[in-house]
């Protein structure tokens, strides 16, 4: 066993976990509060990674495009809950699922025509384009920083939900929907807050990846659909639910893309491992949202006082 | 009365044949490419290259005027073959050229094929085709599959690579390029990840990375078409791998990537090795005029998907030269186009019997040119007229 590289894989792990979480953890929220599908959740991503990007080129500096991309995509949120979604909470899923979907393509589009089909990089500085050396291990400098900014964040979340009045109408939200209302809670201004919060996370978590895959159109579509399977696997709602399931989701991923072809020769001739790995990895975490769907169908860590519909 | 409706009929007749004669005044070809999605960014370099070809021919073949029709195949085989069926059905082109990936060509090649019209692949080259599947309207002015990886595995060999780590998407072409330099190379070949492609394709490389640099391979080889390809070279820099690892790969390093690895500053890519049939410093004339022309209109390198382009529009001149624009006689074109009898930007080339170009491969490196931007330089001719594996089992 090569413990070196097990502890890399790790660190890779926990890295996309933490960007899952980033996204998933305003998903789970928004799903869960407000009951609303959103599947334009992953075009927040994608606008956060250009928004980012577009800032750097202009001023040359992280800082200032991580604190742009957060406020441009709060402002983001707020125009597109007010304007688009407001109309639609309480409606039927469907009516979600296709006016969403509509979002997918209008910010797609519309990403097109702004940045064009090239797609968008964030240069990194050469400190930030290095490798550190911390106990023997060479580790990319980014990917540490990516870790420490969703250990951040999800600090951040933790003291927000539990500790503040609005982490208290969120959880209460979550839990009991109708009864929030009927407690006289202004719960449009606590929907407004919690899409915008959620649109935030998610650009930022593209802003965060945009230097490693660069900002390219239809980015999110590809990785929401992994976003709700954590936001099933951690229970509907719950931002601990998604921090777990999504550290989970990203360790399931990284540890099978490097080890199950391994694995596998064990039982099977080595081309047919070969063969089998790649499809098995990309099926895995869906095999665990299954597993969790038949013995905790309210995900791992559904949110107190959950009411089972 | 009579005379009128005489007159009236004659007149309805004159303006039906009205368009029928401008048709036969304009050479029509379709080309099927993507210009949307991330990919979007390989179809607007080929649609630049036709749109240069045309206006370096003057807008006419053989005295007839060019009428090119793009079509976007928003990367999907289904889509592809719809739109091939409208400019095949509907808009009577003789010619359809184009189609970046072999799944999209291979869905709409029967659509072409079966209405005796002529195919052209810009790009594509999957080994049905060139095998069993070939057909006598079937021309490429790229290449088979498995050419360029080949090239490398032997590229590999001279420089004496004795253990290889391979990285690929696990999509038909990513393992037609993986069974390429597996035929070719000597060495033993350490490990092998095949990521997923496709709509949610994978651009997050850290975990195979990982296990490359644990193997202790000599070399890496890859095959990240389009805006992945970017992607993956930017971590292979940021995980430090430059200098015990080094890179090499195919269809993945184009002037498409490296003018924005450069303006991302990621260094680890010079003096990276690919493998191509082409390159935009290849010494000949018509080659020197396409790329200074090319650069002058759109600011950057062609790339190979332009090269490819420019030949395939350069191609029907030919059979439009030879045969006098006259399409009624098909064998004439065909016979014309067979001999390949124009100044392609590759060099001169022949065609086997299943129409693959029979043609020259060369090592390519990443340099800076004298403007510091960055481009890919000749190093070597690895194989001089090398034709694929397949036609053997093409009945032609």
């Amino acid at each position: 066993m090569d413990w070196h590289l097990l502890i890399s894989q790790l660190l890779n792990g926990l890295q996309l976990g933490l960007l899952l979480f980033l996204l998933a953890s305003g998903l789970s929220l928004i799903f869960g509060i407000m009951d609303f599908i959103n599947l334009a959740h992953g075009s927040f991503y994608m606008v956060g990674a250009f928004v980012g990007a577009s800032v750097v080129s202009l001023t040359g500096s992280l800082i200032i495009a991580a604190v742009a991309t957060l406020i441009a995509m709060l402002v983001l949120g707020i125009l597109v809950d007010t304007l688009i979604a407001r109309k639609l909470y309480g409606q039927d899923h469907l009516d979600q699922v296709l006016v969403t979907f509509g979002l997918i393509l209008v910010f797609d589009t519309l990403a097109h025509i702004i940045w064009g089909s090239a797609g968008a990089t964030i240069p990194l500085p050469e400190v930030l384009n290095g490798q550190l050396e911390i106990a023997g291990f060479v580790i990319p400098t980014y990917r540490l920083l990516i870790i420490g900014c969703g250990l951040l964040v999800a600090l951040g979340s933790y003291f927000l939900v539990t500790r503040s009045r609005l982490g208290m109408l969120i959880r209460a939200g979550a839990s009991n929907r109708a009864m929030v209302t009927a407690l006289g809670v202004n719960i449009d201004r606590l929907y407004l807050i919690v899409f915008a919060i959620g649109a935030a996370m998610a650009g930022f978590a593209g802003f965060l990846i945009a230097p490693i895959t660069e900002a390219s159109i239809g980015m999110g579509n590809e990785i929401i659909i992994i976003a709700f399977v954590v936001v099933i696997v951690g229970g509907i709602g719950s931002v601990k639910g998604a921090f777990y399931g999504a550290i989970l989701i990203g360790f399931i991923d990284t540890l099978g893309r490097s080890y199950l072809d391994d694995l596998l020769k064990i039982f099977i001739s080595n081309q047919s491992a070969e063969t089998a790995a790649p499809a098995l990895s990309a099926m895995l975490v869906y095999v665990l949202m299954a597993v969790v769907l038949v013995f905790k169908p309210e995900g791992l860590f559904p949110p107190s006082g959950f009411n089972k519909k | 009365m009579i005379f009128k409706k005489l007159l009236i009929t004659a007149g309805l007749a004159a303006a039906l044949s009205m368009p029928v004669a401008g048709q036969a005044e304009s050479v029509k070809i379709g080309f099927v490419t993507t210009l949307t999605t991330p990919a979007g960014v390989i179809g607007e370099d080929m649609k630049n290259a036709v749109n240069l070809a045309v206006e370096h021919l003057g807008g006419k073949m053989a005295g007839k005027d060019i009428e090119v029709m793009f079509e976007d195949d928003g990367f999907k085989p289904e889509i592809g073959k719809q739109k091939t069926d409208k400019l095949v059905k509907r808009d009577k082109v003789d010619f359809v050229a184009g189609f970046i990936w072999s799944h999209v060509l291979l869905a709409s090649s029967k659509t072409v094929l079966d209405a005796g019209k002529f195919l052209i692949s810009s790009n594509a080259g999957p080994s049905q085709l060139a095998g069993k599947g070939c057909n006598k309207n079937f021309f490429s002015t790229s290449w088979q599959n498995d050419q360029a990886p080949m090239a490398m595995g032997e590229v590999l060999n001279q420089q004496n690579v004795k253990s290889l780590y391979v990285i690929a998407p696990n999509y038909a072409a990513g393992k037609n390029m993986v069974a390429g330099v597996e035929r070719a190379f000597k060495g033993e070949i350490v490990g092998k990840d095949m990521t997923k492609w496709g709509k949610d394709r994978q651009l997050d490389f850290s975990a195979e990375l990982a296990k490359a640099k644990a193997s202790g391979a000599d070399g890496l080889f890859i095959f990240y078409p389009g805006s992945a390809g970017g992607a993956f070279i930017k971590q292979y820099q940021q995980a430090g791998l430059k200098d015990s690892l080094p890179l090499y790969s195919v269809f993945t390093v184009d002037s498409i990537s490296l003018p924005k690895l450069q303006s991302a500053n990621i260094e680890g890519v010079m003096g990276s090795k690919s493998t191509m049939f082409w390159a935009p410093d290849l010494d000949n004339a018509a080659n020197k005029k396409f790329v200074a022309d090319f650069k002058a209109k759109h600011g950057t390198y062609p790339s190979f998907y332009a090269a490819q382009s420019y030949d395939s529009i350069m191609l029907i001149d030919s059979a439009m030269r030879a045969t006098g624009g006259d399409m009624s006689n098909q064998d004439a074109v065909r016979a014309a186009m067979e001999k390949a009898d124009f100044a392609s930007v590759r060099g001169s080339f022949s065609y086997g019997k299943n129409h693959m170009p029979i043609q020259n491969f060369y090592l390519r490196e990443v340099v800076a040119d004298a403007d510091g931007n960055w481009t890919t330089k000749v190093v070597k001719t690895v194989f001089e007229n090398h034709q694929d594996n397949y036609v053997d089992q093409c009945k032609l």
